[in-house]
């Protein structure tokens, strides 16, 4: 059986039972896995190279019961190894099963300080359920245990959701495999507004178009998108529900209504309009556009607001200097903050969810390139290497960051470990990937 | 009554303006009067208005450079002589940097030509300026050449 779509099992996605060193750039991953999800066919190619600082070395058994098993095991070896944290043992020669005793002192021997295993049953009315276990081979008991059911076209998802768990249980970090991304793909001359996987599967089109579609942000529930689309000749802002595909206009002033940002609550966005001149930030209300107000007023430029995590103040690109810089400005008005002072051209903020790390691209020696600052310290640290990396943003457990790069003449999807040791791009063979940008927890 | 003799006063400064900053406008509008391009009609393809209707930027440049003065000044007076046609000032940037701030800088392009035209007498209900960002390039290419051709604003006329 398969996972209701063509899905070849990647191939070498191990790193091999060969110890890594840490700190070399030694684990190189490569996965090649064919999608068919409705109309939104592609082929993706996901490359991995670098390791984590700390890297725990876990042994994921294929689930016992079911063929199924052997590829729920495989997402989850999958996810981990993404997230570069994790160093896969081989399982070979075991088969274990969720009552199985595990020996612990063997995988020890072996050289996983965990041990995960489960088994997968077809229930009579063909959906599945998947029981989990994580064993620490350390302290020799039992971490965790999680039973979870669905249909054959949601194992996918649950493997996402154990491998959650195995990350929390291991890092004490909640885990962002079972989340979505959004981005908008290009192929030709056709737009798609697409929500995929966190690990760039099962994308589904929200919104095809023959008009640029640019900026969409998510909702903090999941549940909204809003985004500029150019489809009436000029950018304008929607509100597109995903359950519903119903989408309406929240902003469509004379000019450009562009950048649109959520407060933390999901009452508010934060808008740039250009209706009384240049580009200048507004919040109004997300679900019907009502109580315009405007934030900001400078002569030339400011635009690219994101809210702090507090709701109380907002990030954004402003050239109010002579060259784009990011400031930080309350609600209610008074004199922004300037907060990045490195080089000439820094735009498109993204603040981590704990409020204390600031992403931007940075414009060096010609390139563009994804920086990080520590608010608190000031320090910066480049997370990537150019030469035209856009659009960034924050995993929700802040742990990873999502940017456009360019990668054989196209714009394709990448990922950077947000300490900038592990990088991996998922490629898209027949089209461009811009604007991605990562989606909230699942609720 | 008031009302009239100020849309008289402003075209009036409208043809001084043009007709003091440049001789190429009489020359162009001379010379191609044989095959229409002295017509004032945008929807006329053999119009100056359709013709010519295109001021580049240099790069980081937004404002309108001294070479498309007169173009501005052709589209200026035809728009105070036609109060009623609308017009969209759509401003473009080269590929180089991100979607949102290449849309703003779009927009002080566009911005760049309407206040010029607001100068010449142009009513501010006529003109509405909007911005392509990068995302509507001309040019595809990633040459110099290439870049300055998208560094552009266009008048796009509204029927």
């Amino acid at each position: 059986m398969t996972f209701n779509r063509p899905y070849p099992a990647p191939s070498a996605c191990k790193t091999s039972g060969t110890a890594l060193s840490g700190w070399l750039l030694a684990c190189l991953v490569t996965m090649l896995a064919l999608l068919f999800a409705g109309a939104a066919q592609a082929q993706l190619r996901v490359d991995i190279s670098g390791t984590g600082a700390q890297q725990y070395p876990v042994a994921i058994a294929d689930f016992s019961g079911d063929a199924a098993g052997s590829q729920i095991a495989e997402v989850i070896r999958a996810d981990l190894t993404r997230s570069g944290q994790f160093r896969l043992i081989a399982t070979t020669g075991s088969t274990l099963n969720v009552d199985s005793t595990i020996a612990f002192d063997e995988w020890r021997t072996r050289g996983a300080d965990f041990i995960a295993y489960g088994s997968v049953i077809r229930l009579s009315d063909g959906r599945f359920e998947v029981k989990y276990r994580l064993g620490d081979t350390v302290k020799r008991g039992s971490l965790d245990g999680f039973t979870v059911s669905g249909t054959e076209k949601e194992l996918r998802r649950m493997s996402h959701q154990i491998a959650d768990r195995i990350y929390e249980k291991i890092t004490g970090i909640k885990g962002v495999f079972a989340t979505r991304i959004a981005y908008v793909l290009k192929q030709g001359k056709t737009y798609e507004l697409q929500i995929a996987d966190a690990d760039g599967q099962n994308p589904q089109v929200a919104l095809r178009s023959r008009e640029p579609i640019i900026s969409p942000a998510w909702s903090p529930d999941g549940a909204r998108l809003a985004y500029v689309s150019f489809e009436s000749g000029k950018p304008v802002v929607y509100v597109h529900h995903l359950t519903t595909s119903k989408r309406a206009p929240v902003a469509n002033y004379k000019g450009n209504n562009s950048a649109p940002a959520w407060s933390p609550d999901g009452n508010t966005l934060a808008v740039v309009l250009t209706r009384d001149g240049l580009s200048q930030i507004y919040t109004l209300g997300a679900n019907d556009g009502s109580n315009l107000r405007r934030v900001t007023r400078s002569p030339l430029i400011d635009t690219e607001p994101v809210f702090a995590p507090d709701g109380r103040s907002l990030f954004f690109t402003s050239d109010r200097s002579g060259s784009p810089q990011i400031y930080q400005t309350g609600l209610d008005g008074g004199e922004p903050r300037r907060i990045s002072f490195n080089g000439g051209y820094n735009i498109s903020p993204r603040i981590s969810p704990d409020g204390k790390t600031l992403l931007t691209v940075t414009r060096r020696d010609g390139t563009y390139r994804i920086a990080s600052l520590n608010l608190a310290t000031g320090a910066e640290s480049l997370l990537t290497d150019g030469r035209d990396d856009q659009s960034p943003s924050f995993a929700p457990n802040g742990m990873q960051v999502l940017y456009a790069a360019i990668q054989g003449g196209r714009s394709v999807l990448a990922g950077v470990s947000s300490d900038g040791r592990v990088r991996q791009t998922l490629s898209v063979l027949n089209g461009e990937i811009r604007e991605p940008t990562w989606g909230p927890f699942s609720q | 009554m008031s009302r009239i003799a100020k849309a008289l006063t402003t075209a009036a400064l409208a043809v001084s303006l043009a007709a003091c900053s440049s001789v190429s406008l009489d020359d162009k509008a001379g010379a191609g009067g044989a095959d229409g391009s002295g017509i004032l009609d945008p929807f006329n393809p053999q119009s100056i208005l359709a013709k010519q209707r295109s001021v580049y930027f240099d790069f980081n440049s937004y404002t309108v450079s001294e070479q498309y003065r007169s173009l501005v000044e052709t589209h200026g007076k035809y728009l105070v002589s036609t109060p009623q046609q609308r017009v969209v000032i759509e401003g473009n940037t080269d590929a180089r940097g991100g979607s949102e701030y290449n849309l703003a800088l779009g927009q002080r392009r566009a911005e760049a030509v309407r206040r010029m035209l607001t100068l010449l007498g142009v009513s501010d209900t006529q003109v509405e300026t909007i911005s392509l960002g990068k995302e509507k390039p001309k040019a595809l290419g990633n040459t110099d050449a290439d870049y300055a051709e998208n560094r552009r604003a266009d008048f796009n006329y509204k029927r």
